[in-house]
């Protein structure tokens, strides 16, 4: 027996254990420490209206929530249908950030295509070429979503793609229960 | 009834399936010619049955026996019939059935066009094609029943999603099955060998047919795949570099490679050891695919139901017959000696090359299609790796490959003299080099090196291809079909490169927003946007179309009507882009979203030569198809015959 015959299966027992723990993984309950904290500000333009901008605190004073995306991401197409009837159905003021993408050299204005072809459910579309917000609010990657209270209090973050059992169990009596608390 | 009957008969192919992974193999071990002799009614029988068990999933969809819960959540009275039978494997349940069914399918033929393998061979390969069938009907009756009952059958269905309400989708997942399973054949016939410990040019020109059809299935299935995107999804890209996708062209790489490297295994005895570790590779990467689409561990496009105990269920399959056969091959490939001495200068190396180069590629393709994993396994976070990777590792191997397609056939077996090879090398580098330089002039565009160098890969591999063949002596009509096979292949590439290399550099994609009765110019034609209806109604959707006509020099042209349609509540709005094809260009235009006061916003595409992408796969299918039947394999079969008739002869 060679040894270099074994070295195939090594390569495949790193993979299998790698696909297990793929398996395990629960992205949804990433702990972040910027839940109870505000929000962080940003001042960014806006996609389709390049001279006006969109900030954090233009949204105070409702529920909101505030969607990483990119067209390059696979992920962010799984979840824009679930998101965006969820959106459209609780009328759930929605700022999407579009992450390292519009204006990046390799995706161009695919982001365009992108939500002409899916439908745009948000109010605004914050454009963070160069992902300096992104940082600001710790995304690991995306899809992230994040709900602020009216106070500009982050309450909750979602990472990966919002599905209609995230949507029915914890977004909407959540959305539900912070429009009761005061301003 | 019918759906239980379905039922019924699965649970049988299993049985049927354990008796063809045991008996056969038992027999060769005890020496018992009848157990071996098994094997072949055996996988008619698991074929009859399986054949029953699909016929009856069919049935309930075509009579909308809504009862079955699968029929209940994919079809819908108002489909269309052919969508109704393709809904079969529009889903996770449905499509598995198939798998199994293609690969009790591949075991009858391969029990009917083996008849010159000895029978302590044949026994070995059926019994590892049934213990494949075992894992996958273990895998439908205790995690993905597609007969299972609803309690409250509702009245109506909750129809196929719309974007698989499509003609290509529904013929490329039977062909890419057929693909992805046919490699189960050669992995049956690797793992045999290892077994018997012997593995000679016989055994190579046994596999070598076998792997060449799965392989055509496979080219059909990707081509057959990429022509839908383009047309169906609406983005006007043919290519994606999405997991699913990847997950075809991985087996895809190593099957290329696999059939290359069959071929100096069965000239030459040599690459032994290599030619199993590829069938082997072939076919895990098969499973792979199965297990990235089906366990939900990667997001994609394509994602039917993602479910982790399936997903755990596949890993611990995966385990057993990748892990297994891996073991094996640690424990025995240093047994597979490899006869042939070969030189620096040889058509070998050039094979070794070529085989080299798709077996990094296909790492690094694996590597960009887990890369998002990987991190999320660290605990890094979730990402996407995007399409410049894959195009950025894709470039400089593609380009190490497309040199050496050239230089490789003109290489001869053994030891090849450098000077002889430049001297037949020096006219078609030249052709090339010229065809490089002044072909991007014809295209009023801007100057591109990648251009240049596309041009150079795809000139050179047509020319050395077609050289090479007017080379083989004989006349035309008398060339083995291997030969042909081979040239067609070759040129087959050098028309997809072109292709992909003429689409991705001289596109124009234009957004534009068009008011009614206004017009738009793009790459000498001009759109003019002249009516919008609503509400058009189809057989199950309603729908928006637009009226283009189009013009070139004042000259009324075509006449384009892109679609938006709606397939009811719940599901996306399906673009259906109104396409003017051609060889040499396509126009594509789509319909975006109304922009108020009569206006709509509109995506047209003028694509020079990609259709050239989908018609070089159909050559390169063709190849794959003659050279699966040039005359030495049936000669084989015949000779044999002959011997057997003989023998019978003198024993009366």
């Amino acid at each position: 027996m060679k040894k270099t015959h074994l070295i195939p299966l090594f390569i495949f027992i790193l993979l299998a254990l790698l696909l297990y723990r793929g398996l395990s993984l629960n992205s949804r309950n990433i702990p972040s420490p910027f839940i109870g904290k505000p929000a962080p500000a940003f001042d960014l333009p806006r996609l389709y209206q390049k001279d006006q901008r969109i900030s954090a605190k233009s949204m105070k004073g409702q529920v909101w929530i505030m969607n990483v995306f990119a067209s390059w991401c696979q992920s962010c197409r799984a979840e824009h249908l679930v998101l965006s009837n969820f959106i459209r159905h609780y009328k759930v003021p929605t700022v999407g950030l579009n992450y390292k993408d519009y204006g990046v050299k390799d995706y161009g204005n695919d982001v365009i295509n992108w939500l002409a072809q899916l439908g745009n459910p948000y109010i605004a579309i914050a454009i963070d070429t160069e992902g300096r917000t992104g940082i600001d609010y710790g995304v690991y990657g995306v899809p992230e979503s994040f709900v602020i209270d009216k106070k500009g209090i982050i309450r909750y973050k979602f990472t990966g793609p919002i599905d209609q059992k995230a949507v029915t169990e914890t977004l909407v009596p959540l959305i539900l229960k912070l429009r009761q608390e005061p301003a | 009834m019918i759906p239980e009957i379905g039922h019924f008969a699965l649970i049988i192919g299993l049985a049927i399936a354990i008796i063809q992974a045991v008996f056969p193999m038992m027999g060769v071990r005890l020496n018992q010619p009848q157990w071996m002799a098994l094997a072949r009614p055996v996988a008619g029988a698991q074929f009859l049955f399986l054949g029953i068990s699909f016929a009856c999933l069919i049935y309930a969809f075509l009579s909308s026996d809504f009862s079955v819960k699968l029929v209940a959540n994919h079809s819908h009275t108002q489909m269309p019939t052919i969508y109704k039978v393709s809904s079969v494997w529009g889903n996770h349940e449905g499509s598995l059935l198939l798998w199994t069914f293609i690969l009790s399918g591949w075991g009858v033929a391969v029990s009917i066009f083996s008849r010159s393998i000895p029978p302590v061979m044949l026994a070995r390969v059926m019994s590892v094609m049934g213990m494949v069938a075992i894992g996958f009907l273990l895998f439908l009756i205790m995690t993905s029943n597609p007969f299972e009952r609803l309690p409250f059958p509702p009245v109506e269905g909750r129809t196929l999603n719309p974007l698989l309400q499509d003609f290509g989708l529904a013929v490329h997942p039977p062909m890419l099955y057929m693909g992805y399973v046919g490699f189960s054949v050669a992995f049956s016939f690797a793992i045999a060998a290892m077994l018997g410990g012997k593995l000679d040019a016989a055994w190579a020109r046994w596999a070598r047919p076998w792997t060449n059809i799965a392989w055509i299935f496979l080219t059909g299935g990707i081509t057959l795949g990429s022509w839908w995107a383009y047309y169906e999804l609406g983005w006007g890209g043919w290519w994606f570099w999405d997991p699913v996708e990847n997950a075809s062209l991985l087996p895809w790489l190593a099957g290329t490679a696999l059939v290359h490297s069959l071929a100096v295994t069965e000239k030459r005895a040599a690459f032994k050891s290599w030619t199993v570790l590829l069938a082997i590779l072939a076919f895990s990467l098969s499973l792979l695919g199965t297990f990235l689409v089906r366990s939900g561990v990667l997001t994609s496009v394509h994602s039917f139901a993602a479910d982790p105990e399936r997903g755990l269920f596949i890993l611990v399959f995966l385990l057993i017959v990748i892990g297994g056969s891996l073991t094996l091959y640690a424990a025995k490939a240093s047994k597979l000696e490899s006869t042939g001495r070969f030189e620096l200068v040889s058509r070998e190396v050039g094979l070794l090359v070529n085989n080299i180069t798709l077996a990094i590629l296909t790492l690094t393709v694996l590597l960009g299609t887990l890369y998002p994993l990987i991190i999320d396994a660290l605990g890094v976070g979730k990402i996407s790796v995007g399409p410049p990777y894959f195009n950025n590792i894709s470039l400089p191997l593609g380009t190490v490959l497309f040199l050496m397609m050239g230089v490789g056939l003109f290489l001869r077996w053994k030891k090849d003299s450098p000077e002889r090879l430049f001297k037949k090398l020096l006219l078609p580098a030249n052709i090339a080099l010229i065809i490089a330089i002044f072909g991007p002039m014809f295209f009023e565009k801007a100057f591109s090196w990648r251009v240049s160098l596309g041009l150079l890969l795809a000139s050179w591999i047509a020319l050395t291809a077609l050289m090479w063949f007017a080379a083989q002596g004989r006349s035309l009509w008398q060339k083995p079909l291997s030969a042909w096979g081979a040239m067609f292949g070759h040129v087959g590439m050098a028309v997809v490169i072109t292709g992909i290399t003429l689409t991705s550099m001289y596109s124009t994609e234009k957004d534009v927003r068009l008011d009614a009765n206004s017009g738009y110019e793009v790459a000498g034609y001009s759109f003019k946007f002249t009516k919008i209806e609503k509400d058009l109604k189809g057989k199950n959707f309603s729908a928006i179309r637009a009226t283009i006509e189009i013009s070139q020099k004042g000259k009324p042209f075509i006449t384009l009507y892109p679609e938006k349609r709606n397939y009811g509540p719940g599901t996306m709005p399906m673009t259906e882009a109104g396409i003017d094809g051609g060889l040499f260009r396509d126009l594509f235009i789509a319909l975006g979203e109304p922009l108020g006061k009569g206006a709509w916003s509109f995506r047209i595409y003028h694509k020079p030569f990609v259709r050239w992408i989908w018609l070089g796969g159909i050559l390169i299918a063709f190849g794959g198809l003659l050279a699966a039947f040039d005359g030495r394999y049936r000669r084989t079969r015949k000779v044999f015959l002959k011997e057997k008739a003989r023998r019978k002869g003198t024993m009366a």
